[in-house]
């Protein structure tokens, strides 16, 4: 008896206004994988976590997580089970609401008591100080709104996270900072992560599997070993691999 | 005090309390740095103070009549001088701007907060209810103000209370049209997004998200339109469609002050200095409020 | 007659803050050949800064400062905003990150790369034509005279960042100043961007100044690196020998960036104490 894959995506077509922007995509990706989907823009990678989400409802294929069917729309069973980081931290907090009642809110939607202890527990496991607790957006520097960003994804504790572009807002030096902090919360909480990135090094650090996509198909998927070696096996992969500064290796 | 600044400017605020009065003294702080603001601010307070302390201020009382002094020009014992029935100018303006006061404020508080959920729901959802809602927000829109509040009394009756509503009634498709605009510029934002996939409902959404992003435009707006407000019933008290005689309303002042206004300039004068000087401190204030609030300076509050 | 095209000495930019005046750029000297410099650092570090100071487009409140800022024997802090005008362009030239904000959207390519050209030279139209699909070809561009008549939106993001070459190129600058020139484009295009930008400088024996948050990029396409952090040159090394770099932020910076062939479970986060270059968490 096997046990469902964390995301299963079976032929999923996704189209924005009736132009179909990904094409028959099928993935599976088990519980407890760090998967990533790498491509350009342009490429559907993005498109393909909207769908899951239901923020981008025009598609058609097969779709479910944790096993069960996805609908169209966002759903609140749903938002206890998978939730997204965004890439842009100056834009995916609301600018009004101090960082405690931003965390605070997905506990409040779902009835979930303890608000004030849970809140000031997660701060600290993504390693900000209580300091910032009742601090606005705008006080708050690149990386510290991308950590207060994971925090709320991580309040109603779900088991999969997707992440969109999570560090390509940030400098290198706090990107190292939020990479190690994806790292570590995903081995501490058994999370299965889905990536979506242009930057393979970034992939090499955190994922265990990826696919390569271009213009809405998946060219081939590999395991992160095979990037790691420079031993991608389609053109365009060994394409995006030289021009993201990976030296020409041979299988 | 400075203890207080300094707890209120904290970088780190320890409390929800401390982080709200920090902002709103932030924003206070930098309203009293533009001068024009501040002045408008202080002729509001005296409109204010005037209205709630009219019996104390004035020294007559606006509807005694005294015709033995009936027209007699600004003078130390009168100091707008008295109208056609003997009543002293100046007591009538105090007493006028409580009447003044409960207009503007009725009519904020009626047509904005429709006006803004409005036009919030409109373009947060889009598609039908969007077309919809401005359809009737545009045929508001296109009804001449005056006129529509003209219908309006005339089919209700003359009064305060229905010039009230009839203002109110022109006065929300504006409210809405900003609230709508500003609405689609972040309803496919990223925060918007992420509070939906926490299973929000459409009303949170609207009530706790974007109606508070809405909020400062609207407020900018409102205080604007105070001086078209203060006009628009002086409009109808001088049709004598408004406040009826013997209140004082500016507006209907002014109209009686109409036939005198070759000789005895100061009868319509006086409600009029009064009207402009309101209008003024609506806008400066105005002004001073979108400066300070508009995003585009920098979300430093 | 100097051989140094620019030379900077003790530039400091500074803005006023509620909190009282902020250096954004302290003190920092350096000169410049007819070769590839790239300034490279993180946001804040104050590289954007610098090139914006070497065009004088830095406006009040901010306030530029130098013992020295001469460009080929010019003094820019002598320089009335008319002369400088004269400067910007013909002489020295800028290409920022993003061509959807700096292209102007109600115009044609054609016709803003002709009005950069018609600034500074006086030509009859056949010969700007003439000029303006010469330098479109030079930036790799096909079917340059149709793409003369489309509008910027109708343009990709990679071919929009070559139009602002070709206008930024087309009066012939000694100097170019290219911020962040590739951070809005795709990986795969941004090498040729980069390309072209070398191609050309190189062959009209420009200087480039080269600034992005990105070591390795520049490394690959610059003679010289200035590392900045915090308004200060930190490092200052040929391009080549940037793994030999000796300043902790620079060694820190080239430690945290993961690599492809990564195998480390966790990425060396900077230490900002080991130079104390003020808080930034």
């Amino acid at each position: 008896m096997t046990k469902p894959a964390a995301i299963e995506l079976d032929d999923l077509t996704i189209a924005y206004g009736g132009t179909p922007v990904v094409h028959g995509v099928s993935l599976s990706i088990p519980e407890g994988e760090s998967f990533a989907l790498v491509g350009e823009s342009g490429s559907g990678k993005s498109t393909i976590l909207r769908a899951i989400t239901g923020l981008a409802p025009e598609w058609t294929g097969g779709m479910s997580v944790l096993g069960k069917p996805r609908g169209h729309g966002p759903d609140r069973a749903l938002a206890r089970t998978c939730q997204m980081v965004f890439q842009d931290p100056f834009g995916s907090l609301h600018p009004r609401k101090s960082v405690d009642t931003c965390l605070a809110e997905p506990l409040a939607i779902h009835g979930i008591s303890g608000r004030d202890a849970r809140v000031k527990d997660m701060l600290a496991a993504v390693g900000l100080d209580q300091r910032f607790r009742f601090r606005f957006p705008h006080q708050l520097s690149g990386g510290q709104r991308q950590r207060v960003a994971i925090a709320r994804a991580l309040m109603l504790e779900p088991k999969i996270l997707l992440l969109d572009e999570p560090t390509s807002a940030l400098d290198v030096s706090v990107q190292a900072e939020i990479l190690n902090l994806l790292k570590k919360l995903r081995r501490e909480q058994g999370l299965t992560y889905l990536l979506v990135t242009h930057n393979l090094p970034v992939v090499a650090f955190l994922c265990d599997r990826m696919a390569v996509m271009r213009h809405g198909r998946i060219v081939e998927i590999a395991d992160v070993s095979a990037l790691k070696s420079g031993t991608l096996s389609e053109p365009y992969s060994r394409e995006l691999y030289a021009a993201s500064g990976g030296l020409p290796q041979h299988a | 005090m400075s203890g207080l600044r300094a707890w209120l400017i904290d970088d780190s605020p320890a409390s929800r309390l401390q982080a709200n009065l920090g902002r709103a003294y932030r924003i206070w702080a930098a309203l009293l740095r533009n001068p024009l603001a501040v002045v408008g601010g202080l002729i509001i307070a005296a409109l204010i103070i005037m209205a709630i302390f009219a019996p104390v201020i004035a020294p007559y009382s606006p509807i005694g009549q005294d015709l033995d002094n009936r027209l007699v020009p600004p003078s130390a014992a009168h100091w707008m001088g008295t109208d056609e029935l003997g009543r002293d100018i100046y007591s009538r303006v105090v007493y006028g701007a409580r009447i003044t006061l409960l207009i503007v404020t009725m009519v904020a508080v009626i047509s904005a907060p429709l006006g803004l959920v409005i036009g919030a729901v409109s373009g947060y959802f889009g598609g039908w209810t969007d077309r919809v809602l401005m359809g009737v927000t545009d045929i508001f829109l296109s009804m001449p103000k005056l006129i529509l509040a003209l219908a309006f009394v005339a089919a209700l009756g003359p009064g305060i209370e229905n010039a009230i509503i009839a203002i109110a009634i022109t006065a929300w498709p504006a409210y809405a049209r900003i609230a709508r605009a500003e609405t689609i510029t972040f309803r496919d934002s990223e925060f918007i997004a992420a509070v939906r996939l926490q299973g929000a409902s459409a009303t949170r959404v609207i009530l706790n998200h974007v109606l508070p992003l809405c909020a400062s435009s609207t407020i900018v707006r409102v205080t604007l339109d105070m001086a078209g407000i203060i006009l628009t019933a002086a409009g109808l008290g001088f049709l004598g469609l408004g406040a009826q005689p013997p209140l004082p309303e500016w507006g209907a002042m002014i109209s009686r002050g109409r036939n005198f206004i070759l000789d005895q300039w100061w009868v319509a004068t006086m409600p009029g200095f009064a009207i402009i000087l309101v209008s003024l401190g609506f806008c400066f204030l105005g002004d001073g409020l979108r400066d300070v609030l508009d995003p585009k300076h920098g979300d430093r509050q | 007659m100097s051989a140094n095209l620019l030379e900077i000495e003790n530039l400091t930019v500074t803005f006023p803050t509620p909190r009282g005046p902020v250096d954004v750029v302290r003190g920092i000297s350096f000169t410049l050949g007819r070769e590839r410099l790239g300034i490279v650092g993180e946001s804040g570090s104050g590289k954007s800064m610098t090139g914006r100071a070497i065009l004088r487009l830095i406006r009040r409140p901010g306030r530029v400062t130098a013992k020295r800022m001469l460009f080929d024997g010019i003094d820019l802090t002598a320089q009335t905003e008319r002369q400088m005008r004269a400067l910007r362009g013909a002489r020295i030239s800028m290409v920022m990150q993003d061509p959807k904000y700096s292209l102007n959207p109600v115009m044609t390519v054609g016709e803003q790369i002709g009005e950069a050209l018609r600034t500074h030279a006086k030509l009859p139209r056949r010969d700007l034509d003439a000029r303006v699909r010469a330098m479109l070809e030079a930036v790799r561009i096909n079917d340059p005279d149709r793409v003369a008549k489309l509008y910027p939106h109708q343009i990709s993001g990679g071919m929009g960042q070559r139009v602002m070459i070709a206008m930024m190129l087309i009066p012939e600058p000694d100097l170019l100043i290219a911020d962040e020139p590739t951070s809005a484009l795709d990986v795969s295009v941004q090498a040729q961007v980069l390309d072209i930008i070398d191609e050309l400088v190189t062959g009209k024996g420009m200087g480039l100044i080269l600034i992005s948050h990105d070591l390795n990029l520049v490394s690959r396409y610059c003679d010289r690196i200035l590392v900045m952090n915090s308004g200060e040159i930190v490092e200052e090394c040929a391009a080549g020998k940037l793994a030999e770099a000796t300043h902790p932020y620079t060694r820190g910076l080239l430690a945290a960036m993961p690599r492809m062939d990564e195998d480390r479970a966790e990425l060396p986060v900077l230490d900002r104490s080991a130079w104390a270059s003020g808080a930034r968490t």
